[in-house]
């Protein structure tokens, strides 16, 4: 497998991995890709490695170009093992190569590998030169790991970001005008929604950094590059991060006898109605992570579900559990609906998951056995009441 | 002297009065208020701005 020149002496020298569709709970309907770069300078440098399940892909392409065994430095941006996993495995070709990360990056990567590796420990704001080209260091802690920082080599005006705008999309472009810019675009917002979101204050700092560095390219360890719309995914992740929404509403539920689905459509046409753009998401057919995507953006997060044994559906609960682990903190208006038997029980625990959240909770919705066109009715009325 | 614990939002370490953070130069029974502005969370490197009181 070769390697792709993204610059002269500066190789793209990760794996696609066509293939995978679960990363953690996080579907990948498009695959992903591991992106390690390698430049040919007076240091010899490869920038993140791939997964171990990859190394093979990476030292391929590596080969291509030079020995490995050349190797003098191995930027490790990020200790997550899809980055750092052929590190082991790089280095027995390499046993005396050093690797530049920051403190935090040595003391994770000493925990996965214990490797004992020769390391150059960075901090925000150092450099290191490796010939005629240089790294300019930005520590970005819990973005989205305490070890992840993002390089910037201003010779090649080159952002490498790391996670940072990545998108879980494996395809034959390198490039981001080699693809659907649409579906990249979309990819970099469910990679936000679903690994970054909750590190929306750390991810502005990013951007303060970033806005030092005259960026041509953003070297990304997920999907493609970034070179002709730059702009377009630094001002979206500004957006995101600053917790810009849509008129946009969200309604996530599950149902057992179609009552709590009845509440769910009639607050979706309300919603319709008031000229809201709505995504109805019935959790036995959509997953959680995709979900996210439609989070992101939404003034309203309307969760329902009937209550099933004093508790609810296990769908609705999985979905409220990721949820509340990767909300945005500010700003969200939600709804809790849903139907009950005899013991009305399901709004209470979607509500506590929704405080959880920190959303301002506007409404509830609770309705016994089977609504009539008088209750739907009275939910229609209060919804767009609220929304007018 | 102010005993309130505060929370690494990002990553969740709690800091306690009580221990201070050593390694990071700050004594126990030094309060959040009088730690240095460049002080960082010890596990994720965040700074104090990130950190918010906790409710117990």
């Amino acid at each position: 497998m070769k390697a792709v020149e993204i610059k002269k002496d500066i190789y793209w020298v990760g794996a696609i991995d066509h293939d995978v569709r679960n990363f953690h709970g996080y579907l990948t309907q498009r695959g992903t890709t591991y992106n390690a770069y390698l430049i040919i300078d007076e240091k010899i440098t490869l920038v993140d490695t791939v997964k171990d399940t990859h190394t093979d892909e990476m030292i391929s392409r590596i080969s291509h170009i030079i020995d490995p065994s050349k190797i003098d430095y191995i930027v490790c941006n990020h200790v997550e093992p899809d980055h750092s996993g052929s590190l082991s495995a790089i280095l027995k070709y390499c046993p005396n190569a050093t690797i530049i990360t920051c403190a935090n990056g040595e003391k994770g990567l000493e925990q996965y590998y214990h490797g004992n590796w020769n390391y150059h420990i960075v901090k925000s704001g150092d450099a290191v030169s490796i010939g005629k080209r240089t790294f300019n260091f930005v520590l970005t802690p819990m973005v989205h790991w305490p070890d992840n920082m993002i390089s910037f080599m201003p010779e090649e005006n080159i952002l490498f970001s790391n996670d940072s705008f990545g998108q879980h999309y494996a395809t034959s472009g390198r490039f981001d005008d080699e693809v659907s810019k649409d579906e990249a675009l979309f990819e970099a917002k469910k990679y936000f929604a679903n690994i970054v979101l909750p590190y929306s204050n750390q991810v502005k700092k990013e951007l303060e950094a970033a806005q030092n560095f005259d960026i041509k390219l953003i070297c990304t360890s997920h999907g493609i590059i970034w070179r002709s719309y730059v702009a377009d995914i630094i001002q979206l992740y500004h957006n995101w991060a600053h917790n810009v929404t849509q008129k946009k509403a969200v309604i996530a539920y599950d149902t057992m006898w179609k009552s709590t689905e009845k509440m769910a459509l009639t607050l979706y046409e309300a919603f319709v109605k008031k000229g809201y753009e709505v995504a109805l998401r019935n959790l036995q057919v959509n997953h959680e992570s995709d979900v996210m995507t439609d989070v992101i953006d939404s003034e309203y997060i309307c969760v329902g579900s009937p209550t099933l044994n004093s508790e609810i559906m296990a769908n609705v609960a999985g979905f409220l559990t990721y949820m509340r682990g990767l909300a945005p903190r500010e700003g969200r208006k939600a709804i809790a609906f849903g139907s009950y038997g005899w013991n009305a029980k399901s709004v209470a625990h979607i509500e506590q998951y929704l405080q959880g959240c920190n959303y301002d909770i506007v409404a509830s919705f609770n309705q016994q056995y089977r609504p009539t066109q008088d209750d739907l009715q009275q939910i229609t009325e209060k919804t767009i009441q609220l929304i007018s | 002297m102010s005993m309130e614990k505060y929370v690494c939002e990002p990553c969740g370490y709690i800091y306690d009065p009580a221990e201070g953070d050593p390694d990071g130069g700050i004594k126990p029974g030094t309060a959040f208020k009088d730690i240095p502005d460049d002080w960082v969370c010890p596990v994720c490197g965040v700074g104090k701005e990130d950190f918010s009181l906790l409710e117990e």
